[in-house]
Parts: structure tokens; C-alpha cells; sequence
């Protein structure tokens, strides 16, 4: 988009900037639709499975049902308890819009359209969706009330601890795919399944790494069965107790933007994310984008299909499977992941090694550079192991 | 722990079957029902907002003789009577404070003249208080207004009264 600017005669800066900007507004204006969208269908999955109706009253089938409590939400006052802190009050909820509006920049919705195509955009979502717990912690504390406060604490500790677990999963994708970036993530999917599904999740090796990704973001994203923060049987709401009008919303559709973040790396790590679910050639001739909203749909779905069944846990069967089954579990699959990588992928025999990249790297002294035989480096691929265009390339 | 308890932990067999089953109730045919439009069928003995009924002549039933006002458990009749130029016997004033009402229906099985009774109608929902507080212009009115559904239901619960 930048060159088209350029073309209209702006300097370089002055391109990038509004390319960028224009960037944002394409992502986080559909985003916010999406996530009213994703609370409409929220409440009638929920429905459905309960025999009700759901929301039908508001527009066509209801769809309209998010905006008229929007509507609602925002013509209300915000009310600060007296007793709070002020300042950091309402910074809670813009931090926590902040943080999962901000993630979504290195979400590749097709083939390079991505607003910031970074090479280590998995951890930069990492990062980033580790900070939305700060919205959380800080509105607990600032509300200076002991439910919002109790909430915060659990919050806390719940993310931390599935953190880890989905630390390792990625690690254990990011092995398979030998990078950070998310576009190379899912271009290494093509063709994963015995050459015909698309996604990491058709590997024995990796099924188990996506259940534990899947259960682990319904604990990060406090979906039910791991809505412990906001109990409402034990916590009134949780953080946001004291909290309403567009404060309130504003926490409402972080949380939500989280939960459809989360459906989205799902997608990315597992299932190829633009890519058709299955290699045939027909298939890729549907935009990326499509298939991509295709399987966040459906993990969406299943988040609120499992909302609809499953009881809450327990906040000690929490920690418990947090800790006890899915951190030896994940690490567990790192090892053997690993293991069947050094055997399978970087096992030459006598073939011998090359190192494939264009940043030259140097180790223990000596410089490897594109083509060049590699002695131990990790990044270096068996000769034999290479496509047929790039071993013509290296010998 | 056994190792078929073991199994089913890892393979979540539990949680499948629980989402098999939710899944089946996803598309079993909803039981809500769409309310202002459509409505539950209501008893012929439901006892909801009260009326004042009339004679097909147009003359009101209610001769004032205040066995509703003195059965009634949470005191919300109030009623004064005179006797009219005619030589009848009428109430000037038949006040129910709705707000207190209990609708136990004492009222309606304790007139003898089927004057006062409690109508097949529950939405009667109002923005102050002030309009709970019926006079008997306003029980008048609802009498005029529900005879037929009255009628019908005095007829309907008569042979077990």
C-alpha cells in the first residue's frame, strides 16, 4: 500500500505512515464488528444447547442485539467507586483494549497481508497477550473493593500458569517450522498431513500439543470452564464488578478480541491458517482471508460450545492441571519433538549439511553463508533433505 | 489409578461424550417461548388483574356488601357505600391498592354477586406507583373490557365451584 501513496507523490515516511495507519483501521474496525458479531453467536450457541432461543428480538434474528447494548452501555455514566484509585481505574480497561487490539498486528489474514510481517511475530503475540493480564491485575487492585480483588489475584496466577504450558506448544510448533514469523509458520503446513491436510494438528507428534493449546487458551483467554476470575457465584463479576458504562464495554470487547485472537492462533499453528484445509489445487483459488475466518468460526464455536457444557473447574483442579499434567506434558512432547527432528530432519549421515539462509552467521569463529557446508549449526539442512531447486543451488 | 481411568483421562472421553450429547441438543428444536408474540395458554382460575363486572343491562353487580373488604388478608379493599336515589344499594368508592394486593382471590369466592373478580390479564405493568392504586372507575373499565374472557372463564371453573 505504501507505493501506492508513493505514487500519489508522497515522500516515503509519509506513505508508510498512512499505508500503516490505513492498516490499522482495515484491522481493528472489522475487528470490533467481528467481536459484536462473535458475541451474538456467543449467546446463541449458548442458547441453542440450553433449548433456548437466544437473542431474536433486535433486527434481523437479533443480529443486531450487540449494537443495541452497545448503544446502551454507552449512554450510561461511568461510575468511579469513591474509594478507588482513579487514574488507574480507567487505565485498566483501556489496557486491556489496548493489548488485544495490539496483538492482531502480526496476524497474517492471506499470503503477505499482514500489517507488520515481523520474523518473530509468534513471540511478539506472546508477549503481548502475557500484558493483557495487566488490565485485569490492575483493575482488581484499583477498584479497591475484595471481590474485583480476589479476582485479580486469580487471574494472575491462572495465566502465568498456562502460560508456560502454551509456551512449550509453541515451541514445539515453532520446531516443526524452524521460525517465528507466522506467514512462515503456515507456509511450512502445506501439505503437513501425509501430503494432503494443510495444518500441523494431522502430526501424531503435534495432536496432543493442539489439545493442550486448545484447553490452554480457553484458561488465558478465563473462557469457561476456567472463567475463575469472574465466578459470578463466588465473585459477583470478578474485575469488573465495579465497573460500567464504556469502561465496562471496553473490557468486554478486549476480552472478547482476546478470544477470537486466540481462535486465530489455533487456526495459524494448527490448521494452516489461510491455507485450504486440505492441499488441492481448486481449493486455493478461495481468497485466504475466507478459509482463514472459516476456521476461527469454528474454533469460536467450539469455545462456546464447551462454555455450554462443561461446568467450571475448581480453582485447585485448575492449578493442577496446569501444572501437574500440562507442563510435564508439553515439556515431555518438546523432547520428543525435538528427538524426532534431530533423527528424521537433521540426521544427514554421510550426505552432509548446508546452511540455508541469507544472513550469513558466524559460530565458534568461522562464517557460514548461503550453501556453505555446515558443521553443527542448527538451522543447517541435510543436503539431502533439500528441494530440488534449492540442492541444485547449493551444488 | 487404573489404567482404563488413565486412557479415559488422556483421551478426554469424558468431555466428548458431555459435547456429543450437547451437540445433540444443539439442534433439537428450541422450547422458549417467543413471549410477547406468542403466549402460554392461561387457566381458567388464573387470578390476575381484577375488574368490577356489570349485568347485561349495564347495571354494576357490586351491591357493597363488603365481604370482599373484610376477607381480603392484605387489606387493599377500601370501599364506601350509599344507598342511590333509586333505593339500591352501590358503592361510591371501591378502591384496590393493587401494590398490596396478594391475589389470593379471596375476594372473588367471597361476592355473592360475581361482581368483583380476578381477570385472565397479567401484563398490567405501569411506570409510577400511583397507577397501581385502582378506583372503581378504572375496575369498572377492566370489567368492561375482559367481560367476554370473564364470562367465559366464571362459566368454565362453574361446574367445580
Amino acid at each position: 500500500m505504501t507505493e501506492t501513496f508513493q505514487d500519489w507523490g508522497m515522500t516515503y515516511e509519509w506513505a508508510w505512515g498512512l499505508a500503516t495507519l490505513a492498516g490499522v483501521l482495515l484491522i481493528a474496525l472489522p475487528l470490533m464488528l467481528a467481536v459484536a458479531m462473535i458475541i451474538y453467536m456467543d449467546r446463541k450457541v449458548w442458547a441453542a444447547i440450553a433449548l433456548r432461543r437466544g437473542p431474536n428480538v433486535v433486527g434481523p434474528f437479533g443480529l443486531a442485539q450487540s449494537f443495541a447494548d452497545g448503544l446502551k452501555v454507552f449512554l450510561q455514566e461511568t461510575i468511579i467507586p469513591s474509594a478507588a484509585n482513579k487514574g488507574l481505574f480507567l487505565l485498566a480497561p483501556i489496557l486491556t483494549f489496548t493489548v488485544a487490539l495490539a496483538a492482531w498486528a502480526v496476524i497474517p489474514f492471506n499470503s503477505g497481508a499482514v500489517l507488520a510481517d515481523i520474523n518473530v511475530g509468534l513471540l511478539y503475540i506472546f508477549a503481548i497477550s502475557s500484558l493483557g493480564v495487566y488490565g485485569v491485575v490492575i483493575s482488581g487492585w484499583a477498584s479497591n473493593s475484595k471481590y474485583p480483588f480476589f479476582s485479580a489475584m486469580r487471574a494472575a496466577a491462572q495465566m502465568i500458569s498456562y502460560e508456560v504450558s502454551i509456551g512449550f506448544v509453541i515451541i514445539c510448533v515453532v520446531l516443526y517450522a524452524g521460525t517465528f514469523n507466522m506467514n512462515g509458520i503456515i507456509v511450512g503446513q502445506i501439505g503437513h498431513g501425509l501430503g494432503v491436510f494443510n495444518g500441523y494438528a494431522f502430526n501424531l507428534l503435534l495432536f496432543p500439543m493442539w489439545v493442550v493449546f486448545l484447553i490452554s487458551s480457553l484458561a488465558e483467554t478465563a473462557r469457561a470452564p476456567f472463567d475463575l476470575t469472574e465466578a459470578e457465584s463466588e465473585l459477583v463479576a470478578g474485575y469488573q464488578t465495579e465497573y460500567s458504562s464504556m469502561s465496562f464495554a471496553l473490557f468486554w470487547l478486549g476480552e472478547y478480541a482476546n478470544v477470537l485472537l486466540m481462535c486465530a492462533l489455533n487456526a495459524i499453528l494448527f490448521f494452516g491458517g489461510w491455507l485450504p484445509p486440505i492441499n488441492w489445487e481448486p481449493l486455493y483459488a478461495v481468497p485466504g482471508f475466507i478459509w482463514l475466518f472459516a476456521k476461527i468460526f469454528l474454533f469460536f464455536f467450539i469455545f462456546s460450545w464447551i462454555k455450554a457444557t462443561v461446568p467450571r473447574f475448581r480453582y485447585d483442579q485448575l492449578m493442577r492441571l496446569g501444572w501437574k499434567v500440562f507442563l510435564p506434558m508439553s515439556l515431555l512432547f518438546v523432547v520428543l519433538i525435538s528427538g524426532w527432528l534431530m533423527l528424521t530432519r537433521y540426521d544427514c549421515g554421510d550426505a552432509g549439511r548446508v546452511y540455508v539462509s541469507t544472513v550469513p552467521v558466524t559460530e565458534a569463529g568461522v562464517l557460514y553463508r548461503d550453501g556453505q557446508s555446515a558443521a553443527n549449526l542448527w538451522d543447517g539442512r541435510c543436503v539431502d533433505d533439500l528441494p530440488a531447486v534449492e540442492r541444485e543451488f547449493v551444488s | 489409578m487404573s489404567v482404563s481411568h488413565l486412557i479415559k483421562s488422556f483421551t478426554l472421553w469424558e468431555f466428548l461424550k458431555a459435547h456429543a450429547l450437547t451437540l445433540k441438543y444443539f439442534f433439537k428444536p428450541k422450547v422458549t417461548i417467543n413471549y410477547p408474540f406468542e403466549k402460554n395458554p392461561v387457566s381458567p382460575r388464573f387470578r390476575g388483574e381484577h375488574a368490577l363486572r356489570r349485568y347485561p343491562n349495564g347495571e354494576e353487580r357490586c351491591i357493597a356488601c363488603k365481604l370482599c373488604e373484610a376477607v381480603c388478608p392484605a387489606w387493599a379493599i377500601t370501599i364506601d357505600a350509599e344507598p342511590r336515589d333509586d333505593g339500591s344499594r352501590r358503592t361510591t368508592r371501591y378502591d384496590i391498592d393493587m401494590t398490596k394486593c396478594i391475589y389470593c382471590g379471596f375476594c372473588q369466592e367471597a361476592c355473592p354477586v360475581d361482581a368483583i373478580v380476578e381477570g385472565p390479564n397479567l401484563e398490567y405493568a405501569t411506570e409510577t406507583r400511583e397507577e397501581l392504586l385502582y378506583d372503581k372507575a378504572k375496575l369498572l373499565a377492566n370489567g368492561d373490557k375482559w367481560e367476554r374472557a370473564l364470562a367465559a372463564n366464571l362459566e368454565a371453573d362453574a361446574p367445580y365451584r
